[in-house]
């Protein structure tokens, strides 16, 4: 085991490992923190790059510039409340609030430092728990991922500021998006309009970004300038992160692991992990009526928990060659190419391949501390920037960001008109970020529904005969019938008390 | 004497100059092709096994012909949107693409109008056939054993996966039924979104067999979860070879595959398309290509154009056979 990590030293303390360590670092950070320009374009536009690399730094790039990229996405959701990834949408609002209020640095410095840890704890639980974390993989088959899927939408409504009922009507609306395409279990076209272009469906990214981004552009052209943020100087990021660690010490584990377990199933990954874990953090707290005014508890639980699925995503795409999200199947692409085959030989044939992947994944979290904080100077300049020279930028960068990833003038369509109808939706007061969610789960539930049922002959007493999917419904019919079960005993004592925690 | 030389051939080539700048491009036509920047259209995402193996063979077929050659990733439309671009682009040899074994199928569904007709082919560098895997805790050790049951077995009863309704491996079990002389749909088709996750749910005790590629459940495989019993192809891939074909293990004679070859739009001019044949052939046939496809557990096929027409000419009425049998063709 020294032996080896001696060796995984040796391979990653080249020059050009280390080169691309910190270029890659730059990139994904740049990228990330650009509305519009998501980490899943960073990493495919790096594809071509890593071909004329060594494996190890050809790893490396992808793994330095996914984990920046990931975390980068929080500074344009606090500073501009444009989240860069579908999994800081999650709590976009409540970082965007705390600017408002003056905390953009203790946002800020939340989302890196905590993203740090996560990220740590993420691949500590790689390299420890490999493979116990993957027999929880395997034992998911689509009973489970069904009740996952169902507690994922649920979080839609936890949540969500403005009255639950509109919160499942955004979440509907991105069901209905999911539905669009081939690319369903009957595998005929559904709302294409005969449209060669709407058969892949409609991607996540695309929708975030016109969502958010176009909507804000389309806000800030129709709204008087807000009143300025006082001028000030930018405070230390991490002056009180460490008190914050100590205060809020048990939801950041709770955050590490509930991200971990996340992080380890193929297909729910980082998006997931923040929505469940933001949707906890309220649901637990002690102040729940805190949460959405601004307050940084649900951001130390969330950021902790998507950065620590990254790295726990990484099990299931090692051990067997299962992308745990888009970003994965990129890095397994890569690992493909350059001879390291995921599965088990990996470990053992070349374990000292694997541990260089490890060390990179700590070096990348660490080296994130002190270029995230540079990255936050810069960018909250943007603060102080006039409206009428950022809009345009914004604007010029969805427009490339959509293109870019697939060449495809129909992205840059596609952003558009979710543009629209984010603009109006949040005109009317129904949360763009459920609809987000809606677009993400909707596959997944509509897969292992359909499927599951196909595989049972139309019975659905399989979905809570396996164990876990046993213990999974229930925790998704518990969570459903809790707010009525508070309800009714409210009543019954004629409590004052109003139920603010039904939601 | 030198003098009076290089002053007229600086007149002469000056007057070539302004030929070329005025005429435009009919002096270039005649320069030796290819004489600027080449696309290789990819219709899938970058990061997949038909973007790296374009990749591959666009770096070597750049190493040969000495201009780049750059993949670009038109992904959309489930694989529509590329492949219409490599047919709809200038019939000039500077746009070619990699065909995948969608064109045959998509037509069928009334999809698109695409059909291996309307490019021209100019080389086929791959085919990948279905194996049959079982998981590991499975009680069938042979396809033979697995054969009988799934005969003994009531309609519907065995459940399969590996892609998506109507996906190359679903048709891949389509035919195999009908070899066997059992109704297209006596094994149950569980659609996945895409090979790993099938893989997964085999491994998790959800189905009873896939029918994907061996090398994509090769890492599950590998891990001890799954077994693979048996490739549906005329001979064993050189890098699984313990795995025997459908005829030596029980007889039938059924093979099928997906495939990756490369064309370009149709109408390209015959000495453009003769000379990126012979190129590939070179690429094929280098060390570099070889070791890569092996490495990845893809097998590689030559057929060079008129091979490769022919061979999608055949797939494409296989497929049309599997797909109306199936009942997912409205042709």
């Amino acid at each position: 085991m020294l032996n080896t990590l001696t060796q995984a030293f040796a391979l990653i303390t080249t020059w050009e490992v280390i080169i691309a360590i910190f270029a890659a670092s730059v990139y994904g950070l740049v990228i990330g923190s650009l509305p519009g320009l998501s980490a899943t374009m960073a990493t495919a536009l790096l594809v071509p790059v890593t071909f004329y690399l060594s494996p190890i730094a050809a790893i490396a790039t992808i793994v330095a510039a996914s984990t920046m990229a990931i975390f980068a996405g929080d500074i344009p959701g606090a500073l501009l409340r444009i989240p860069g990834t579908p999994a800081s949408a999650a709590y976009a609002d409540e970082a965007y609030a705390m600017t408002r209020k003056g905390e953009a640095e203790l946002a800020l410095g939340a989302g890196v430092w905590f993203s740090a840890v996560g990220g740590i704890a993420g691949t500590l639980s790689l390299m420890i728990l490999a493979p116990p974390l993957a027999e929880i993989a395997l034992s998911f088959s689509t009973f489970e991922y069904f009740w996952l899927a169902f507690l994922g939408l649920m979080c839609a409504t936890l949540v969500a500021r403005s009255s639950p009922v509109k919160a499942i009507a955004s979440m509907f609306i991105g069901l209905l998006v999911a539905c669009i395409g081939i690319e369903n279990p009957g595998g005929v076209p559904r709302f294409t309009f005969g449209m060669t272009n709407l058969f892949g469906g409609i991607e996540p990214i695309p929708a975030l970004v016109g969502v958010f981004a176009v909507a804000q552009v389309m806000r800030a052209m129709l709204t008087p300038e807000p009143p300025p943020i006082p001028r000030r100087r930018f405070g230390s990021i991490l002056a009180g992160q460490w008190k914050l660690t100590k205060k809020y010490n048990w939801q950041m584990t709770r955050g590490n692991i509930v991200g971990i377990i996340i992080g380890v199933l193929p297909g729910a990954g980082a998006d997931m992990a923040a929505w469940v874990s933001y949707a906890m953090s309220k649901r637990f707290s002690k102040e729940p009526e805190k949460f959405g005014t601004g307050h940084v508890e649900g951001l130390v639980e969330a950021g902790a928990s998507n950065n620590a699925s990254i790295a726990s995503g990484w099990v299931p795409s090692l051990l067997f060659g299962i992308p745990g999200d888009t970003i994965a199947a990129i890095a397994i692409g890569v690992l493909y190419m350059k001879g390291l085959n995921p599965g088990p030989t990996l470990f053992t044939e070349k374990a000292s391949s694997m541990y260089a992947i490890y060390l990179m994944f700590i070096i990348a979290n660490i080296i994130m501390i002190p270029l995230g904080i540079i990255m936050i100077r810069l960018a909250s300049h943007v603060l102080r920037a006039p409206r009428a020279t950022v809009m345009p930028v914004i604007m010029l960068c969805c427009a490339v960001g959509s293109f870019a990833i697939g060449n495809n003038i129909f992205g840059v369509v596609i952003v558009a008109t979710f543009g629209v109808i984010g603009y109006v939706m949040e005109e009317n007061g129904y949360p763009v970020a459920a609809m987000v969610l809606g677009i993400v789960m909707g596959t997944m539930i509509e897969q292992s529904f359909v499927t599951s049922l196909i595989k049972s002959d139309g019975s659905v007493l399989p979905f809570f005969e396996r164990p876990i999917a046993a213990i999974l419904a229930a925790m998704a019919i518990g969570a459903l019938i809790w707010p009525v079960l508070v309800w009714v005993w409210r009543k019954l004592k004629r409590s004052p008390v109003p139920a603010t925690s039904a939601r | 004497m030198s003098k009076k030389i290089t002053r007229r051939a600086f007149a002469a080539s000056s007057a070539a100059a302004a030929a070329v700048a005025g005429f435009g491009f009919k002096p270039a036509l005649a320069q030796a092709y290819p004489s600027r920047p080449v696309t290789v259209i990819v219709p899938w995402g970058a990061g997949g096994g038909t973007d790296a193996t374009a990749r591959i063979v666009a770096a070597l077929l750049e190493k040969d012909l000495g201009q780049p050659f750059n993949v670009v990733n038109r992904t959309g439309g489930s694989g529509v949107v590329g492949h219409s671009a490599i047919a709809t682009a200038q019939p000039d040899g500077y746009t070619i693409g990699m065909l995948t074994v969608e064109i045959s199928m998509m037509h069928w569904q009334g999809l698109t109008e695409l059909a291996p007709k309307s490019y021209t082919p100019l080389a086929l560098m791959n085919e990948d056939p279905p194996g049959i895997q079982v998981s590991s805790t499975s009680p069938y050790k042979t396809v033979k054993e697995l054969a009988d049951a799934i005969k003994a077995a009531p309609a519907g009863k065995f459940k399969a996966s590996g892609t998506g309704q109507g996906g190359i491996w679903h048709l891949a079990l389509v035919g195999w039924m009908q070899a066997m002389g059992l109704a297209p749909n006596h094994v149950a088709w569980v659609p996945s979104n895409g090979a790993a996750p099938a893989m997964q749910d085999l491994a998790a005790g959800g189905l009873d067999l896939t029918t994907c590629s061996v090398p994509e459940a090769r890492a599950i495989i590998e891990a001890g979860k799954a077994r693979s019993l048996a490739v549906m192809a005329t001979a064993r891939n050189p890098a699984f070879p313990d795995v025997p074909t459908l005829k030596e293990a029980m007889g039938i004679d059924y093979s099928t595959g997906a495939w990756r070859g490369i064309a370009g739009p149709k109408g390209l001019p015959a000495e453009v398309a003769t000379k990126l044949t012979a190129s590939l052939k070179k690429v094929y046939d280098s060390k570099e290509f070889k070791d890569f496809m092996s490495n990845r557990g893809f097998g590689t096929v030559w057929g060079d154009a008129a091979q490769f027409a022919a061979f999608m000419e055949k797939g494409d009425a296989q497929m049309g056979v599997a797909m109306k049998a199936a009942g997912l063709s409205k042709a």
